[in-house]
């Protein structure tokens, strides 16, 4: 870890290597160390099988979490989104199968349904000053129950096409032999345009300058609150596309899951060093911290933990990447 | 010689009970730096926010460029070229220079994407004609704050800004930083910008403006022309006349015992602080925003650390690390503002006065509500605090009341040391009064009062004795029998007769 820090550190620029750096290569760092550790620990963790399980255990979570990177970065939060997920799926669900409206269409519908929700969220916090906190909760509890009532509290089951959009893959049509899914392809290809959004356009901008200084950026002439309500819609996007991945995945949209996966995208963003306090963040750290959390799931359960205990342990390393956090700003002050 | 491009006039405003600014006027020219200059509260901040269009006015017209501004927004402000350089500076810490600079309006390419390279390239230009040796790229929170302020500078003149308002712009920094600063507006002079410059530091508006208006108790006083002033004229304008008479009744307090000492107390902000408080007397502590009074309070209460220097109470040392130290040494603090630091609102007036002092109302860790209800009530009669019940919440009392909640918690902790920071802050005139008299009692009664205020007829009007700070250093501590406001004034702004060249300087 040390060696890294100092390549990447230079003579000149020590003080442009800020901590969210520092906070990703240890991300980064630990994410190795993990592998390495389940590796030794366990003869059935490194295998091609177990990895394309760990890679697909990774894009849902994944896809909520470069949602909520955005929100985070303004200095929100956004609790709604492994609900509005859920709700997008069972939306897709009802009006293929009971509308009777073409695959495509429904994907499209879930996609919609999902920036819908998001924008609600977004005008809340943004004109309504809701506390991010307490609208989301709410947004999360108001999705939750829709999606019961909607489907009328049964799982919702596609035709069989369906599966092929996260479960094919389109890669082995142009590698023989390499049969990713495409739900991982979604994944990578989604953090990719996220990175872009993020770094290179207007929105992303506007996500940093928020989180660093709302007044201040107002008062240069943004209107913060179109872009707080445009940032919020974007993780609605996210939430909508990880409906359509775990729905396909599953073939079936279940109306009683998604609550939780908040939790876990929210860890996969703070482990990945953006920081809860807004301002600065990145996409590769969200990624990398979606893999952290995919790797100890899949590797504490591969050596016999149970499953209270896997809780328990993610439990403690959301704990401490927070406290890692909140220590090195005091230290910036 | 120049043109008047900014001609504002009959310009009124009143906030709730506050008539902030009464039939103002301001203008300015092309190329010319003018100098507002006011106590705090004369209402120069005020009224440059009606020209940036943060506060609206309520009458009065303002005519920039020949053409009347009507419903002023901060945009619209910007639009027309009018920029303000704010003392809490208005960046974004965790972006670039280059970003801080251009945000809200990015170059683009291809459609969607953000042209860095172009930002930064222009950001450079900028940055050069202003001579600053910046790189576009660095990190804004990464920079001291004088570059933070150039980086502002840059942002407003990229604008197209013809005004640029400076509030307090060498509040933090160093002698070679405001060299810099002057060397830019110099520059920015010859470009035909004209500036308003807000600051209490004599020398500098001396040096740097070529107009001063003063303004006082949100009144025009007068306008003239730097070269054809003094020091002294100007205090006396900023000053005004009839001066208050001080009604403060003859007591030594020299002869009494001292009660709390520091000795040559220095930090980052404090420069070899020296004083004594002696019992049953009033310190007043007078000095311009910024001079150190809170700081200096704060250190004194363990709030924050000292570097150096040593405090004594009743002659013996102590170390006061935390609050909780300064309060077991009987030292009580009572914080400008109260609502953050010196009440739970939402508890009710019994719970806030015996806040401090839980320990006291309880028993092997039971609560001896019957008790502490006893001693809230008693106090409550004994500083006339005007609340229905002991359960009122406190958030419902008045200004003057809350006040006395606060001055009550540290009476029943047995504070012989009692710190007011502007005790009278937001307190109508009537309950002002009532503190005063509060104020004037427990000093009778051997409490030892530390007053810091700003209102120089306050101060006078209260202390035995008066510390004057400037720049962190206690520049003179006065007997009340000396003590006016221009003599307090000078001290202020450091104009002292140690250093007769400057006060002359002007004439």
């Amino acid at each position: 870890m040390k060696k890294k820090e100092t390549q990447n550190t230079g003579i000149t620029n020590l003080k442009r290597f800020s901590g969210q750096a520092i906070q990703k290569a240890l991300a980064f760092v630990t994410l190795i160390v993990m592998i390495i550790f389940f590796s030794v620990a366990s003869p059935n963790f490194f295998v091609p099988d177990n990895i394309i399980s760990i890679l697909l255990a990774t894009c849902v979570n994944g896809l909520l979490a470069l949602g909520v990177t955005f929100v985070i970065i303004t200095g929100g939060i956004d609790l709604s989104i492994g609900t509005v997920m859920t709700f997008s799926a069972v939306i897709a669900g009802v009006s293929v199968t009971v509308w009777g409206l073409p695959l495509w269409l429904g994907v499209l519908i879930a996609l919609a349904t999902g920036s819908i929700i998001g924008c609600l969220t977004g005008l809340m916090v943004a004109y309504l000053r809701i506390p991010a906190f307490i609208a989301t909760l709410g947004v999360m509890m108001v999705t939750k129950g829709l999606s019961l009532v909607v489907s009328g509290a049964s799982p919702v089951y596609f035709p069989t096409g369906y599966k092929e959009i996260a479960v094919g893959s389109l890669i082995s049509k142009l590698i023989p032999g390499f049969r990713l899914q495409n739900g991982v392809l979604i994944f990578f290809v989604m953090a990719l345009i996220a990175g872009v959004i993020l770094n290179r356009t207007v929105l992303g901008r506007y996500t940093f300058a928020i989180g660093s200084n709302a007044e201040a950026t107002r008062l240069s002439g943004v209107n913060v609150n179109r872009w707080l309500t445009a940032i919020h819609t974007l993780s609605g996007l996210f939430c909508g596309i990880a409906g359509v991945v775990i729905s396909s995945r599953l073939g079936s949209a279940q109306p009683a899951l998604g609550q939780g996966y908040e939790l876990e995208a929210i860890a996969a963003v703070v482990i990945g060093g953006t920081s809860l306090s807004g301002g600065q963040g990145t996409i590769s750290g969200t990624v990398i911290g979606a893999f952290i959390m995919s790797v100890l799931t899949n590797g504490l359960r591969i050596m016999g933990v149970k499953q209270e205990w896997q809780t328990v342990v993610i439990g403690l390393v959301v704990i401490l990447a927070v406290f890692i956090d909140i220590y090195r700003r005091k230290k910036q002050k | 010689m120049q043109t008047t491009m900014l001609n504002m006039e009959h310009i009124d405003k009143h906030f709730p009970g506050v008539h902030a600014l009464k039939d103002c006027r301001f203008d300015l020219r092309a190329g010319e730096v003018h100098a507002l200059l006011g106590e705090n509260g004369a209402g120069k901040s005020t009224l440059m926010k009606v020209l940036t269009g943060i506060h609206k006015k309520d009458a009065g017209q303002i005519i920039f460029a020949d053409e009347e501004l009507t419903n002023l927004t901060p945009q619209k402000a910007q639009r027309a070229g009018i920029a303000m350089i704010h003392q809490e500076l208005n960046l974004m810490p965790h972006l670039s220079a280059a970003q801080n600079l251009f945000i809200g309006r990015e170059p683009i390419r291809a459609g969607f994407l953000i042209d860095d390279a172009k930002m930064n390239r222009e950001a450079l230009r900028l940055f050069s004609t202003l001579r600053l040796g910046l790189d576009p790229r660095i990190r804004v929170g990464d920079v001291t704050v004088a570059k933070q302020q150039m980086i502002e500078i840059a942002k407003a003149l990229s604008y197209r800004s013809r005004i640029l308002i400076m509030d307090e712009p060498t509040a933090a920094l160093s002698g070679k930083e405001i060299e810099d600063l002057f060397r830019v507006i110099t520059e920015l002079k010859t470009k035909g910008v004209g500036i308003v410059y807000i600051s209490h530091r004599m020398e500098e508006l001396m040096e740097i403006t070529d107009r001063i208006t003063v303004m006082r108790d949100g009144t025009y006083i007068e306008t003239v022309d730097t070269k054809d002033t003094s020091t002294n004229a100007l205090i006396q304008m900023m000053v005004g006349r009839p001066l208050f008479e001080a009604a403060k009744s003859e007591k030594n307090s020299s002869d009494n015992e001292v009660v709390l000492s520091v000795k040559n107390l220095s930090t980052p902000l404090l420069k070899d602080i020296n004083f004594s408080l002696y019992k049953g007397e009033i310190l007043g502590f007078a000095g311009l925003m910024g001079a150190g009074r809170t700081e200096l309070a704060r250190v004194i209460f363990g709030a924050d650390p000292k570097d150096s220097g040593e405090i004594l109470i009743q002659g013996k040392p102590v170390q006061i690390r935390s609050p909780q130290n300064a309060v077991q040494n009987g030292i009580g603090y009572l914080s400008e503002d109260r609502k953050q630091y010196g009440l739970a609102l939402n508890l009710s007036v019994a719970d806030n006065t015996v806040l401090a002092t839980l320990k006291k109302f309880s028993r092997a860790g039971f609560w001896q509500g019957r008790h502490a209800a006893r001693v809230a009530s008693n106090h409550i009669d004994l500083l006339r605090i005007k609340t229905p019940s002991l359960f009122q919440k406190v958030r419902h009392l008045s200004g003057g009341n809350q006040q006395k909640v606060v001055i009550a918690k540290w009476l029943i902790r047995d504070c012989d040391i009692l710190i007011f920071d502007e005790p009278t802050r937001g307190i109508d005139i009537g309950a002002k009064n009532e503190i005063y008299k509060l104020l004037a009692d427990l000093a009778a009664r051997g409490k030892s009062i530390i007053m810091i205020s700003s209102e120089l007829p306050e101060v006078l009007r209260m202390s035995d004795r008066i510390a004057v700070m400037c720049e962190g250093r206690i520049t003179k501590i006065l007997d009340i029998k000396e003590a006016n406001q221009e003599t307090i004034m000078k001290y202020a702004v450091n104009q002292t007769k140690n250093q007769p060249s400057q006060i002359t300087a002007g004439n």
